[in-house]
């Protein structure tokens, strides 16, 4: 036989009213350890037990903070130290994308980590017994009656106590005791060998199923010509000595159209020996002319007068109507939008060749309208 | 609980002296400065004046929707409340009036207004079929319209309520509520596209509404809340006002604040990650020169303080936290509106001297005047409705 102890004396009563006035009758009294008990949440209860509000908030708080740091750690180290990317123009350190990461972990930590706190420190989890279980009260209490319990402390016994409920009017008051083996329960849940076995149930049904289902039964039901006898990419190779399937290019390959530039450093040269392979046809000018509004209008303006749109943040190109570069040759002008010149950038890779050509053609047109010829008038 | 307000003590003391004096002195001063302002500057206030039209806007209309949310909800908590913001959605009477000046000089404040301007214009000949002066005439007398005959269907309904204590009263407020409800979006929603995004007739986002809607339950509820945690320590409310009502008004507070600071932040970030130049400028004029001080400013008065003051749940039910920092809500949502409207007058930095104080005095002498009207001669409880005796049981 298990020894019992003795846990606190309860009373019920009928109504939310009543609850509300026994329990600030209580606190009044001076019970330090009660606790009341109702099927639902009651308004006011708070403020009538006299709680303090809850420490609980300040996990949450710590938490959450934890969340919103933490979450711009992550992404402060990601793109702006350990894997920079462009992405959009932005910088590296772009705060504003940083924020709804922040406030998603803010909350999430702060959530789970109370509900987590709650039952761990609160309610001191794994422990998941308590003497008021198994009890006539707490089936009362749990459909429609509204209890108090009491428990004994250094100025109160338990026959004060029983004295007191009966002066508020509680109904049905008893004494609560608990046992031992009741104290030491645990759940067999919680057993380590339990959990052991779970663990194992999870492994051994995760791997049976990838063995049946991608091993034993794998069956494609069309093919497609998926499986052929060619190399495809990313896929290694035996036939090569050092097991890839992808190989380098050849020594000297050059992507087409992309024709190696035989005249670096030299633009004399360039101008003198380059022609300008296309002709001055209405799809050569069309193209040139997008090209140029594209790449070329942000600094040199859309026609050419080194009027820049972007606000002084780059400085202002001369302008090309200049008695110097109407009098270059194609060529030469070439050998500018190929290597740059000074702080111009190059454009041989937005650029191809043809291209670069083709804003040529359109580049001698905006020339042209500004110096027209007596003839082009008519 | 359900007996029928057998209990409920109150008798009617009008309003406390030092309100009175206080809003006739501003109301004075406001009329006095805003006249001298419009003689001696008319174009800047011109724009002061929509900052005050859009305040009365945001107290006035905000409180139609707070008495609207209460009978829709069926909220017990707020019921002893409700004429505070009846009185304060009395404010809708004046609107048209303010909205006089701003429509007579639609030329210096509205670009759109110049037909020449739009005709050179693409884009601006392509939103013509909207923003020209005709339609918009007929928009703002539909507003004011909505706003007034609701205000009077709200407020006759309650007040009759005082004398006969028919339940049935209530019922009809709840089917106007639901009626009130998509027009207060609609017509919030436009008065903000009208008043306050075209002025920048070029520029546009989806979200405005929601954004002037977070600042005007903002505003309304600040106001409110300020008033009756005055009248409840002056003695002229109704007894039994306690903790937890406080503790309601903060978390609405508290909720609006952070809803703002959301809607706020999207508005901002969608803006910034496209990076399309026709929405880009509207950000860009706000971070030039002086402005962009004043911008963080913004983030510091209507976000950071408000959230860390009223953060904690005690904070939320102390009085004096709370009395202080509606008013510092009330304030920030003038701050805000300033922002949205100031720096089109004056791109190169902020300016701020006696026109701009004229006005918010003004707006505010007008508020408190509309309000001490109501309530000098009628009940602030609301002694009929039959929630009323549960609202004053409210406990959290
Ligand atoms: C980022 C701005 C920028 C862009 C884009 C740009 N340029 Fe330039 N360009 C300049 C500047 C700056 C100079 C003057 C460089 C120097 O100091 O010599 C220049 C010089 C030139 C010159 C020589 C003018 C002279 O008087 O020396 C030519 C020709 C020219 N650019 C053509 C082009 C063409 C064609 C394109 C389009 C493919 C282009 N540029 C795009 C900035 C730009």
């Amino acid at each position: 036989m298990n020894k019992k102890y003795l846990y606190g004396g309860v009373g019920l009563f009928d109504s939310p009213d009543d609850i509300i006035k026994a329990a600030s009758e209580t606190s009044e009294k001076g019970f330090k350890k009660f606790d009341v008990h109702t099927p639902y949440p009651v308004h006011g209860m708070d403020s009538a037990m006299k709680l303090k509000p809850s420490k609980l908030a300040y996990f949450s708080l710590v938490f959450g903070l934890t969340g919103t740091f933490s979450a711009l750690a992550l992404m402060y180290w990601t793109s702006s130290i350990d894997y920079p990317v462009i992405i959009g123009g932005k910088p590296f350190f772009s705060f504003p994308a940083y924020v709804p990461i922040m406030f998603e972990l803010t909350v999430l930590l702060a959530a789970v980590m109370t509900v987590v706190t709650l039952i761990s420190i609160f309610f001191k989890f794994p422990n998941i017994s308590h003497p008021l279980h198994d009890t006539q009260y707490m089936k009362a209490v749990s459909s429609d009656r509204y209890g108090i319990c009491i428990e004994p402390d250094e100025n109160h016994t338990i026959e004060e106590i029983e004295l007191f409920l009966k002066s508020l009017g509680a109904k049905d008051i008893t004494k609560i005791y608990y046992d031992d083996e009741e104290l030491k329960y645990k759940n067999v849940i919680l057993q380590p060998k339990f959990l052991l076995f779970l663990a194992l149930i999870a492994v051994i049904v995760s791997g049976a199923t990838y063995f049946s289902l991608n091993k034993l039964m794998f069956m494609q039901p069309f093919n497609w010509m998926r499986e052929q006898a060619k190399v495809i990419p990313q896929e290694s190779s035996a036939f090569f000595t050092d097991g890839f399937g992808m190989r380098m290019p050849v020594e000297g390959t050059v992507a087409r159209e992309n024709l190696p530039y035989l005249f670096k450093n030299q633009p004399e040269e360039a101008g003198k020996f380059l022609i300008n392979p296309l002709e001055a046809n209405e799809e050569n000018l069309n193209l040139g002319k997008k090209k140029y509004d594209i790449y070329c209008s942000p600094c040199h303006g859309y026609f050419g007068e080194g009027d820049s749109r972007l606000r002084g943040q780059f400085p202002n190109p001369p302008s090309i109507h200049s008695e110097k570069v109407r009098n270059w040759s194609d060529g030469r002008i070439f050998h500018v939008v190929t290597e740059g010149q000074n702080i111009m950038p190059s454009y041989s890779t937005q650029l191809t060749n043809n291209e670069r050509w083709a804003t040529i053609l359109y580049l001698r047109v905006l020339q042209r309208s500004f110096n027209a010829k007596e003839s082009d008038l008519r | 609980m359900s007996e029928h307000n057998t209990n409920i003590e109150y008798t009617h003391r009008g309003i406390p002296p030092v309100l009175s004096r206080v809003s006739s002195a501003l109301l004075l001063i406001g009329i006095l400065v805003a006249i001298i302002s419009y003689l001696t500057d008319p174009v800047r206030s011109a724009f002061n004046n929509i900052v005050l039209l859009m305040l009365l806007t945001s107290v006035g209309v905000g409180s139609l929707f707070l008495i609207g949310i209460e009978y829709l909800a069926g909220a017990v908590w707020s019921t002893p409340f409700r004429r505070v913001f009846e009185f304060l959605a009395s404010v809708v009477l004046v609107i048209p009036v303010i909205a006089i000046p701003v429509y007579l000089n639609v030329h210096s404040v509205y670009h759109w207004s110049h037909t020449d301007a739009v005709a050179a214009d693409k884009i601006l000949s392509g939103k013509e079929p909207y923003l020209n002066e005709t339609f918009f005439l007929i928009r703002l007398i539909a507003y004011f319209v909505v706003w007034i005959v609701f205000y009077f269907i709200f407020t006759s309904n309650s007040k009759k309520q005082d004398k006969t204590k028919d339940q049935k009263l209530t019922k009809r407020n709840i089917r106007f509520s639901a009626l009130f409800m998509p027009l207060f979006a609609l017509t919030l929603t436009f008065s903000a596209i009208d008043f306050l995004m075209s002025l920048e007739p070029h520029w546009f986002s989806t979200i405005f509404g929601v954004y002037f809607f977070a600042g005007t339950v903002l505003a309304s509820l600040a106001a409110g809340t300020f008033l009756v945690i005055m009248f409840v320590q002056k003695g002229y409310f109704i007894k039994g006002i306690i903790k937890d009502h406080y503790y309601s008004f903060g978390a609405l507070l508290f909720a609006f604040i952070n809803f703002w600071a959301y809607i706020a932040f999207s508005q901002y970030m969608l803006i910034w990650y496209a990076n399309l130049p026709e929405e880009t400028f509207w950000f860009i004029n706000k971070w030039e020169g002086s402005w962009m001080y004043f911008s963080i400013f913004l983030i510091i008065t209507h976000f950071l303080v408000p959230y860390f003051a009223l953060l904690s749940q005690p904070s939320k039910m102390n009085e004096k936290r709370l009395k202080f920092m509606s008013i510092w809500i009330l304030f920030a949502h003038i701050i805000d509106l300033y922002w949205l409207v100031l720096p089109t007058f004056n791109p190169e930095g902020f300016v701020f001297s006696w026109n701009e104080i004229g006005f918010i005095i003004l707006g505010l002498g007008l508020i408190l005047t509309m309000f001490n009207w109501k309530a000098r001669k009628e009940n602030i409880i609301p002694i009929g409705d039959p929630k009323l005796k549960r609202g004053l049981d409210f406990r959290l």
